[in-house]
């Protein structure tokens, strides 16, 4: 029992380490941009530069719309293929696990070759064409982690039954998607968006390609240039992204409770 | 007059497998109707239809003349409880009541009056503000029933409402429920399997039994008379004679034996006591009736003991109470 213990611990602390060792180090390199003590002064260096502010800005807009093209996308095929098409599922779950196998940088060059300035649809020809391209490229990545969270959100409620429910005293497909469905599963909706948020705040290849001024690109291109600001930068994304992350736990705990009480 | 609820010909198949087999009924405004039968008859699927979520294969559904059979479910003004209550979860029992009034475009202040009085009619005013996760099972179904009604529903359909619930609540609510029906005079239809429970809140009852309909009548008459030998075996408890004595299909139900003559008895069996089962008012024995076990319900009474096991004892029945059973 108490080696047990012993052995739990060990393996907890071994992995610990090799997520936390890392992690110190950058934040303690970032501390030493002024010789001979420790200052927040790369910090500084970064908040202060221009660049930092416009791309960040730039990569959370383009999150935002992300995310809302993600759920017209993909919260109405989930429900339709669990309520009419169950079928289908074993094909959407293949199709959402795509773009985790197929490297951005192929789904780029085909972007590139389908909607480049001399196509048919001349995406890449306009700035606006490009943010719409790069949206669109987002919401295929964010895919798998969309799908699944909304997917997990209709598991935990009875969306045959509510539907019939709904049906039944009166109420028409859309109303019943934005009066039953939606505010049920809004918590899991809202966790798939703070991944797809992490996932597009520090995308690089598709924006460096797209020549768009994100956050991803700007960070590699600190990253080449400067020596302490990019460990700064490191632990500052880590930051959003694990108050990203943080927020989906949160959130958890707002999750609609259904009871199937006998009493 | 014409019927209110009418159903003819009624054909639903799943591909090949074909479960409801040409049903037909028809029945008046205010009638409380069960559809009873074993697991898997086909209830479910007629109710569907009746609701607009099954389309027929083929025959028409009319309710006080007019055919169903081509509007969706939210155009029939229909009022539906399911088994596990299928309540919103994001909603609060006032809202959940209100749901169906809101989509029927009906203005704030009098749904506010009719939730209220829907909370009196169900015995939980002042609930309004509850979550359904903050209830019990009754009363989460109690709510489902007040959403069902309050938009005035021509129909009231339940789909075994109260199998989801413990054996006490099931009799509160099956007794309630009734109570509402009678209250608003709304006709209704009722799946469940459990006999008892048509039995003693139904006007009519429509045995089903594989797809078809064995029998339709009130719960006196499916009782006393049933139809086929399912209904007798389904409905109630049954003893099958000896078919040396009684000639073949001959069957009685177990509290028409007495254990002393009555006036009206006039064959005798005697046989061996096998068991005893004290079910509180009733007292259950298990007769071997030479090889053929036969059940009696006798009442508990105070001041004698029941029968033990492996007395002989002397079995009073009269002819006229024996049925007989037909295919
Ligand atoms: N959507 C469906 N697809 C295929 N078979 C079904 C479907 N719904 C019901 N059935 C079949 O129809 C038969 C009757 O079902 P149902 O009406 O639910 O019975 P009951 O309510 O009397 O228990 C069952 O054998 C069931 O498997
Ligand atoms: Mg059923």
């Amino acid at each position: 029992m108490k080696s047990d213990k012993f052995w739990a611990w060990l393996v907890f602390i071994l992995g610990s380490a090799y997520f936390v060792v890392p992690l110190a180090a950058t934040f303690e390199f970032s501390l030493r941009m002024r010789r001979g003590e420790y200052s927040f002064d790369a910090y500084a260096s970064v908040f202060s530069d221009p660049y930092f502010a416009s791309s960040f800005t730039y990569s959370v807009v383009v999150g935002l719309f992300t995310i809302i093209v993600g759920i017209f996308v993909v919260v109405p095929a989930v429900y339709f293929v669990r309520l009419r098409m169950p079928w289908l599922k074993p094909i959407m779950e293949f199709i959402t696990l795509l773009p985790l196998v197929i490297p951005a940088l192929v789904l780029v060059y085909g972007y590139i070759r389908l909607y480049g300035s001399s196509s048919f649809i001349p995406f890449t020809g306009s700035v606006l064409g490009t943010d719409i391209l790069l949206t669109c490229a987002y919401v295929t990545l964010a895919l798998p982690y969309m799908y699944r969270a909304v997917d997990n959100g209709m598991r935990t409620i009875d969306i045959g039954t509510l539907t019939e429910a709904a049906q039944i005293a009166g109420a028409n497909q859309l109303q019943i998607i934005a009066q039953i469905i939606l505010p049920n599963i809004l918590v899991a909706i809202l966790s798939g968006a703070f991944l797809t948020f992490a996932i597009v705040i520090g995308e690089f290849t598709i924006a460096s390609l797209l020549n768009r001024p994100a956050f991803g690109p700007y960070l590699v291109g600190i990253g080449t240039n400067r020596a302490y600001e990019p460990a700064a930068l490191a632990i500052i994304s880590f930051i959003i992204t694990w108050g990203a992350m943080g927020m989906i736990n949160v959130l958890g705990r707002f999750a609609p409770r259904t009871s199937a009480r006998t009493d | 007059m014409a019927a209110f609820l009418e159903v003819q010909n009624l054909v639903k198949s799943f591909g090949t497998n074909t479960v409801v087999k040409g049903v037909n009924f028809a029945f008046d405004k205010g009638e409380f109707i069960s559809l009873l039968g074993p697991s898997g008859c086909g209830k479910t699927t007629i109710l569907r239809m009746i609701a607009g979520f099954e389309r027929p294969t083929s025959g028409a559904i009319r309710i006080d003349g007019e055919d169903l059979t081509h509007l969706k479910p939210n155009q029939r003004k229909l009022g539906m409880v399911f088994q596990a209550y299928a309540l919103f979860p994001n909603l609060t029992v006032g809202d959940n009541i209100a749901f169906g009034l809101k989509i029927a475009g009906m203005p704030a202040d009098q749904r506010r009056a009719r939730v209220e009085e829907m909370l009196r009619l169900i015995g939980l005013p002042g609930f309004e503000k509850r979550y359904p996760y903050e209830m019990s099972g009754g009363q989460q179904q109690r709510v489902a029933l007040a959403r069902a009604i309050a938009p005035k529903p021509r129909l009231l359909l339940l789909d075994e409402p109260l199998s989801a619930l413990d054996a006490k609540i099931r009799v509160s609510l099956r007794e309630e429920i009734r109570a509402i029906q009678r209250d608003l005079g709304i006709t209704t239809v009722f799946v469940t399997h459990d006999q008892e429970e048509a039995m003693s809140i139904s006007d009519r009852i429509v045995v089903m039994n594989a797809g078809n309909i064995d029998q339709m009548g009130s719960p006196h008459e499916i009782y006393n008379r049933p139809a086929t030998r399912f209904v007798a075996g389904f409905v109630g408890q049954l003893n099958t004679l000896p078919e040396a004595t009684f000639g073949p299909n001959r069957a009685i139900r177990p509290e028409l034996i007495s254990l002393a003559p009555r006036p009206d008895t006039d064959t005798t069996l005697t046989g061996t006591i096998s068991d005893v089962g004290f079910l509180g008012s009733v007292v259950r024995l298990r007769v071997d009736v030479a090889g053929t076990p036969i059940n009696i319900d006798t009442f508990n009474s105070h001041s004698t003991t029941p029968p033990q096991r492996g007395d002989t004892i002397t079995l009073h029945l009269a002819t006229k109470d024996v049925l007989t059973l037909g295919a």
